[in-house]
């Protein structure tokens, strides 16, 4: 089996996928030529031409506006926005296209496209290059938001992606692009939109995370030994996320924390608390809570590092929760 | 008026000295001080300087994401020598030089790339607004405070840069196209280093030249060559006449490359000829800027080696003073979300000390 890091997955997946369906096309910012700033689409204009994979002009707006209009009449687009923070120009597309086609119309277009970008924090860049925005997405409906947190869930996701009926936004979390390499399989193989995986069973308290911060609890993990069990799950679909995993996972240990790098006010983990709280309210030991972003914008690298969470706040954290 | 005899349909390209510094067109030479002169010139050499270092602390990890200005700037300096002090600058993010020019500090401009906000901390007195990475975006600002300006009988106007692959956002449309409507005082610098990261500029537009856009727009358009300071400083002075006068936005295409990659992530060597690179370092606007003054007796190479000495030293040892300023506190990065700090702020900050005096 190939060894993979989540970026050469991404690559090869498309790769493969593209050689399969000869509708999906790769293009954005310096897409084509080069293959990505971070390399991602490397290769593809080589091997499956210019129409296939190209440079766009720098206008997000307008790759996700043409999308639609790709999608509409025939073809799978993969438009790949730069950076999570450069996607705001194209919100308006997203919002009040990509989302809404498939209702507009009754069904007659479903826009079936897989919008890649990276996100996240933790890589010291500039202005823009850091922020996790998820929830801005997993608010709309009518858009999936997919995270995967390894190589092997990079393929299964992205794979059942570009296999989906409607529009997916799949961030990717640059952080860890190259951070670590999987054994995964060389053919096609799926991973389900929608559902979460048990990174790790538990008994004392559930956690939950995605993307770069899977990781982060693992370590935290560690650093707790043997004293706390903790269920881990990575949620990799953020919309529709997988109620049932979670609550079931509640059910047993009574204890819940979600831990993301998204702002705390109406982020991600203000909705999976409440879904905790309707489903699981009578098996709750302590409050369910979140580990997040704090309301502040994400500093520039030289304060960064007070706003990324580290193994020992989550280990912390779950300390608080299990001892409440 | 230049842009009319220098029409951006005609393909023509307004131009004072060549690239060997001789002047090809005397009418054209501007009466600039020699006090000015030499002002732009060691600004040039100072932003090249702090260029070359800047890369160079990068590779050793001293610097963190850099977007180099090396041979972009007489594009700069050429610009805000023209402009009066009262007019604002309104940057994209590849100015150093210009910056310099209207007066920010090496030390601030370099705490940019070194990953503090105090880099964006300008005095109100110097109208240099922030730095703007979103591309394109701050064409609209730069069209909003030329609105400022008009309706408060301001006589200043907006400077506002984007590059060659700015042109073909939308924002860029709708910015220009504001002002155009509203005949603000809004000089646009296009700075056309022909890239935009690995994306040539005939990715970029079918239009021959950037400059010819303003012909859509109502404007005046022209596009000069952007190592060439003299030509820059008249293109701006013409335009920001106009603007003053109520004659509305200019469109200026400045006509350069960069030299260096687009940021320290960036390997152009991917993209782009080593020939290309060569017939460009020859065009260098501080060869010919120096050898136009050396002509003109403002300066020798005894001097030049001397300032670049100077200058070296100078800024080895800014870099050596950004160094000591090392992380950021923590109150400093919650202290500016809002001029009140929100309840629910306070008590995050709160609890995250709790846990720092915990965790000790
Ligand atoms: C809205 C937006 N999209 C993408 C980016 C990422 N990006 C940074 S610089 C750049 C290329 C800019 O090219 P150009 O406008 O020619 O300016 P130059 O870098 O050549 O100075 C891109 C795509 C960004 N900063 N903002
Ligand atoms: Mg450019």
């Amino acid at each position: 089996m190939p060894v993979e890091t989540i970026l050469s997955a991404i690559t090869n997946t498309l790769d493969e996928q593209m050689a399969k369906d000869d509708t999906i096309v790769v293009f954005g910012e310096d897409v084509g030529f080069e293959g990505g700033v971070f390399r991602a689409t490397k290769g593809l204009q080589q091997k499956y031409g210019k129409e296939r994979s190209f440079d766009s002009p720098l206008a997000e707006s307008a790759i996700i506006g043409s999308a639609v209009g790709m999608a509409v009449n025939g073809l799978k687009p993969v438009p790949e926005i730069q950076f999570q923070g450069f996607v705001l120009p194209a919100f308006n597309q997203i919002v009040a296209h990509v989302a809404r086609y498939r209702t507009r119309t009754k069904g007659t277009y479903s826009l079936p496209m897989v919008i890649r970008m990276p996100y996240g924090g933790g890589i010291r860049a500039l202005e823009h290059h850091s922020e996790s925005l998820e929830s801005l997405f997993a608010h709309i409906p009518g858009l999936k938001v997919v995270i995967p947190s390894t190589p092997y869930d990079a393929k299964g996701l992205l794979t059942s992606a570009l296999q989906d009926p409607d529009p997916v936004l799949f961030f990717e979390p640059k952080r860890i692009y190259r951070a670590f390499k999987q054994e995964i399989p060389d053919k096609e193989f799926k991973v389900p939109l929608g559902k979460a995986k048990v990174v790790k069973k538990g008994t004392d308290i559930t956690v939950v995370a995605w993307g770069a911060l899977v990781r982060e609890v693992e370590k935290a993990i560690k650093l707790l030994g043997d004293d706390i069990n903790v269920e881990l799950i990575d949620l990799r679909t953020i919309q529709p996320y997988d109620k049932d995993t979670l609550v079931e996972s509640v059910k047993k240990t009574g204890r819940f924390l979600v831990v993301h790098e998204a702002y705390k006010s109406f982020g991600p983990g203000a909705e999976l608390i409440s879904t905790i709280n309707e489903k699981a309210f009578l098996y709750l030991e302590a409050p369910p809570t979140r580990l997040s972003g704090f309301d502040i914008t994400v500093p520039l690298p030289k304060g960064e590092h007070h706003f990324i969470i580290t193994p020992e706040r989550i280990a912390h954290e779950i300390k608080k929760v299990v001892n409440f | 008026m230049l842009t009319k005899q220098y029409d951006p349909l005609k393909g023509k390209i307004l131009e004072v000295l060549d690239y060997k510094g001789k002047i090809v067109n005397e009418k054209l030479e501007p009466k600039i001080d020699d006090e000015t002169l030499l002002k732009m010139y060691k600004t040039m050499v100072l932003g090249r300087i702090a260029d070359v270092k800047a890369l160079q602390y990068q590779r050793q990890g001293r610097m963190l994401t850099y977007a180099p200005i090396k041979g972009q700037e007489a594009a700069q300096v050429g610009v805000i020598a023209a402009l009066e002090k009262q007019d604002w600058m309104v940057p994209a993010f590849r100015e150093m030089a210009g910056m310099l020019y209207k007066g920010a500090s090496l030390k601030q401009l370099y705490l940019y790339w070194y990953g503090n906000e105090e880099g964006n901390h300008f005095d109100e007195d110097l109208r240099i607004l922030p730095i703007s990475v979103p591309i394109a975006s701050q064409i609209n600002h730069g069209a909003g405070v030329a609105y400022a300006a008009k309706v408060q009988k301001k006589e200043e106007v907006a400077v506002a840069y984007v590059g060659d692959g700015g042109t073909s956002h939308g924002e860029f449309h709708e910015g220009v196209n504001f002002a155009a409507v509203f005949d603000l005082p809004l000089i646009v610098i296009i700075q056309n280093n022909q890239w935009a990261i690995s994306t040539p500029r005939e990715v970029q537009t079918k239009a021959e030249t950037l400059a010819q856009k303003a012909v859509a727009y109502g404007i005046q358009g022209i596009q000069v060559d952007g190592n060439d300071p003299l030509a820059m400083y008249i293109a701006v002075q013409e335009a920001r006449k106009r603007a003053i006068k109520g004659e509305g936005p200019t469109i200026i295409e400045a006509l350069t490359y960069r030299l260096g990659p687009h940021t320290t992530s960036d390997d152009p060597t991917i993209y782009r000829k080593d020939e290309d690179v060569a017939y460009w370092e020859e065009r260098d606007p501080i060869i010919r800027f120096k050898q136009y003054l050396i002509d003109k007796k403002l300066w020798t190479e005894k001097d030049d080696e001397k300032y670049n000495k100077e200058t070296t030293d100078f800024v080895n040892k800014t870099f050596k003073e950004v160094e000591k300023t090392g992380l950021i506190e923590l109150d400093e990065v919650f202290k500016y979300t809002f001029e009140t700090m929100t309840k629910d702020v306070a008590e995050q900050l709160a609890d995250y000390k709790e846990y720092l005096k915990e965790a000790k």
